[in-house]
């Protein structure tokens, strides 16, 4: 057993290393750049993707991730994948959080026309349930 | 006769040394044993007191603010020290490595850490209790969690830790699966518990770190005022929900996974029959994992969460209702046809299929977007919450514990007062709970310390029920603790089963077999052997 995890070991020439900290460099930079260019929601689509390439030349690099064997880059995607279930999902409810669907929405929109319309009346305000039955149909 | 072996786990080494740092796993899932009763009895407690309080409306025996400590730390207990380990880390570290024909788990320091975090955690957890209790619900939802002056920081805490004796559990077992099954165990030879507990395994270790994240949020927006959840602080209290709720919905298969687990290996063992759809019962266990990733919002339809999430939450939450349903007609088409015992585990393993198709079935109306609203909220929830959890999970424990029980101790219990019991735990458990699903259809919110005068009749039917339960519990108590040092010698397999741990003798030897075992059946070949059972 030992000997097989021995002979996984890799050493990497120091090129490399350099090479892909220069990478990190590089896109640092464009983070802080893009940051400065208003793109509204994509601004913070840009900076994850940038962030996630970064984390993924650390760990297939720095951490030997692509030079192990492939179980443990599938563990490591499964986390992600994770990742992105929950942060997709959630965006499913912040992005749409106030849309009302158009049925719903002229059944409101049509009561409202109706009392806006309506001589003012104080005895029947609110609580005449005779004004509001025939608008209760979508 | 049988006779006990002279030299097993239990008398090789004596003292309290010799448990407190033991690295034997059965050892383990004993201490995790005494650590998930204790929990159960004082969830239990709470229990009862808080149905003895709502025996009539008004104050029975304790003020609205006590009332709402109590039902948190019922839930708080009961979830996070009692169900969550009971069945992975008390039995699964028991039997999973004598299943696999394993001397131990892969990592034994790693085991016993977990069950000194569980321990710590629990201190924490009771702490908070004398610092002034939690009054928010076990689900901890912001905004009043961040703003309530009960303990809320310290109760988080506890979870927080207890999380991380989850992960070393699940993370222990992956590994375990993998690397230490014995020699001609394939994957598909392995017994199905194992498959339960593997799905669990990987729940746990992709899960929980999500809810330590929530824990912390909250510890960070209650104690530096990070504006997280608090709207005034730009945070959104609904995201607490979408956090708190996509680990603890996979977390209801954490717990319900390894119990159908069980389930498998009692039905089949009792009905002396070869498991039916041996490969679909073990994809449908990864199958529930996965797709519980993907429901968490339907606990959400009624927080403002949008129309667009709640729809698609809605539609994926029904997917679940597939391999449960696989699952269960599995269940009973093996026991078509079979030699069918009613030995005490088996009437458990029956109890929780009525028990959990009820609760599973009454989760369509609840994942429903229309009947949702009308139930959100209300006791239909407590009740199926209940009938899944306790009727579901507790029964394949108690099914579990029964089981196994004559394997830890080398001794049999009283099977007739293990009858009583269990008729009395059925009965009471349908009263208790089965009320509770009308009292929500008319309308009863849960969690609610007063209620209208016209719920009183069914309220304290409810509260007979839970002490019929709570009998049935304490004759199970007697019955067993009695067994340990009393009980007639079971032998090595008193139930005739075919899987590995029954071919050791009861209680195992420390390093669980004599000789390293190898496979030469598989764990449900009823159709080519009958073993003799050792005890009737
Ligand atoms: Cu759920």
């Amino acid at each position: 057993m030992n000997s097989e995890a021995k002979s996984h070991y890799h050493i990497l020439p120091l090129r490399t290393y350099i090479t892909v900290a220069g990478a990190l460099m590089v896109l640092t930079v464009v983070t802080v750049a893009v940051s400065f260019v208003n793109l509204g929601g994509w601004n913070a689509v840009t900076a994850v993707f940038i962030a996630a390439v970064k984390a993924s030349l650390v760990a297939l690099f720095f951490m030997h991730l692509k030079y192990d064997k492939k179980i443990n880059a599938v563990v490591f995607l499964m986390a992600i994948l994770f990742l992105a279930i929950f942060l997709s999902f959630t965006f499913f409810d912040i992005l749409s959080r106030g849309d009302i669907y158009s049925e719903v929405e002229k059944s409101i929109k049509g009561k409202a026309v109706i009392y806006d319309t309506m001589p003012f009346d104080s005895k029947s305000a609110g609580h005449d349930d005779s004004l509001t039955v025939e608008n209760n149909e979508p | 006769m049988n006779t006990m072996p002279e030299k097993h786990y239990l008398n090789e080494k004596r003292g309290w040394k010799s448990w407190l740092f033991t690295l034997d796993h059965k050892r383990i899932g004993i201490l995790y044993l005494y650590g998930i009763m204790a929990a159960f009895l004082v969830g239990g407690v709470f229990a009862m007191l808080v149905r003895l309080e709502l025996l009539h409306p008004g104050r029975d025996l304790m003020d609205a603010k006590t009332y709402n400590q109590f039902f948190t730390l019922h839930g708080a207990v009961m979830i996070f020290l009692f169900i969550i380990p009971s069945i992975p880390a008390a039995l699964g570290n028991f039997v999973l490595p004598q299943m696999l024909g394993a001397k131990d788990v892969a990592f034994p320091k790693l085991n016993l850490a977990s069950w000194y975090i569980y321990v710590v955690g629990a201190l924490v957890a009771i702490y908070s209790i004398y610092a002034g209790g939690v009054d928010t619900g076990w689900t901890f939802y912001t905004p009043y969690s961040t703003t309530t002056s009960t303990s809320v920081v310290a109760m988080t805490l506890g979870a927080f830790i207890l999380g991380f004796s989850s992960i070393f559990t699940g993370l222990n077992f992956i590994v375990t699966i993998h690397k230490m099954r014995a020699p001609g165990m394939t994957w598909f030879k392995m017994p199905l518990f194992i498959w339960g507990l593997y799905a669990t395994a990987i729940i746990q270790v992709m899960a929980t770190p999500v809810l330590g994240i929530t824990l912390l949020l909250l510890i960070m927006e209650r104690v530096l005022a990070v504006g997280i959840f608090d709207p005034a602080m730009g945070g959104d209290p609904v995201l607490f929900q979408h956090f708190f709720w996509f680990y603890s919905h996979p977390a209801v298969y954490i717990m319900i996974l390894p119990g159908m687990g069980i389930i498998s290996e009692l039905i089949a063992t009792f009905s002396q029959k070869k498991i039916f759809g041996y490969k679909a019962i073990a994809f449908s266990s990864l199958a529930i994992a996965f797709i519980s990733f993907l429901v968490w919002g339907h606990h959400m339809f009624v927080s403002g969460q949008s129309q667009l999430a709640s729809m698609i939450f809605s539609f994926l939450t029904f997917l679940v209702g597939i391999p449960s349903g696989i699952k269960v007609f599995n269940w009973v088409a093996t026991m078509y046809k079979g030699i069918i015992r009613f030995d005490t585990p088996m009437l458990y393993a029956l109890a929780f299929l009525f028990l959990f198709t009820i609760g599973g079935l009454t989760g369509i109306f609840l994942g429903t977007l229309a009947t949702d609203v009308h139930l959100h909220d209300t006791y239909f929830v407590v009740a199926h919450f209940h009938y899944v959890m306790m009727g579901g999970t507790v029964m394949a424990f108690l099914g579990g514990i029964h089981f196994w029980w004559p394997k830890m101790w080398g001794r049999m219990f009283n099977k007739k007062w293990a009858l009583l019991s269990w008729l009395l735990i059925f009965i009471g458990f349908n009263m208790t709970f089965f009320t509770q699903f009308i009292l929500g259809t008319k309308g009863m919110p849960r969690r609610y310390y007063n209620y209208l005068d016209q719920y009183q009749p069914l309220h304290a039917f409810s509260s007979y029920g839970s002490w019929v339960l709570g009998l049935g519990f304490l004759i199970m108590a007697v019955y067993l603790f009695y067994s340990i040092k009393r009980g007639p010698v079971a032998g090595n397999n008193p139930w005739g089963s075919l899987t590995f741990e029954w071919k050791s003798s009861s209680p195992p030897p420390v390093a669980n077999f004599e000789t390293e075992p190898i496979l030469k059946h598989g764990p449900y070949d009823y159709d080519k052997i009958i073993p003799e059972r050792t005890y009737s």
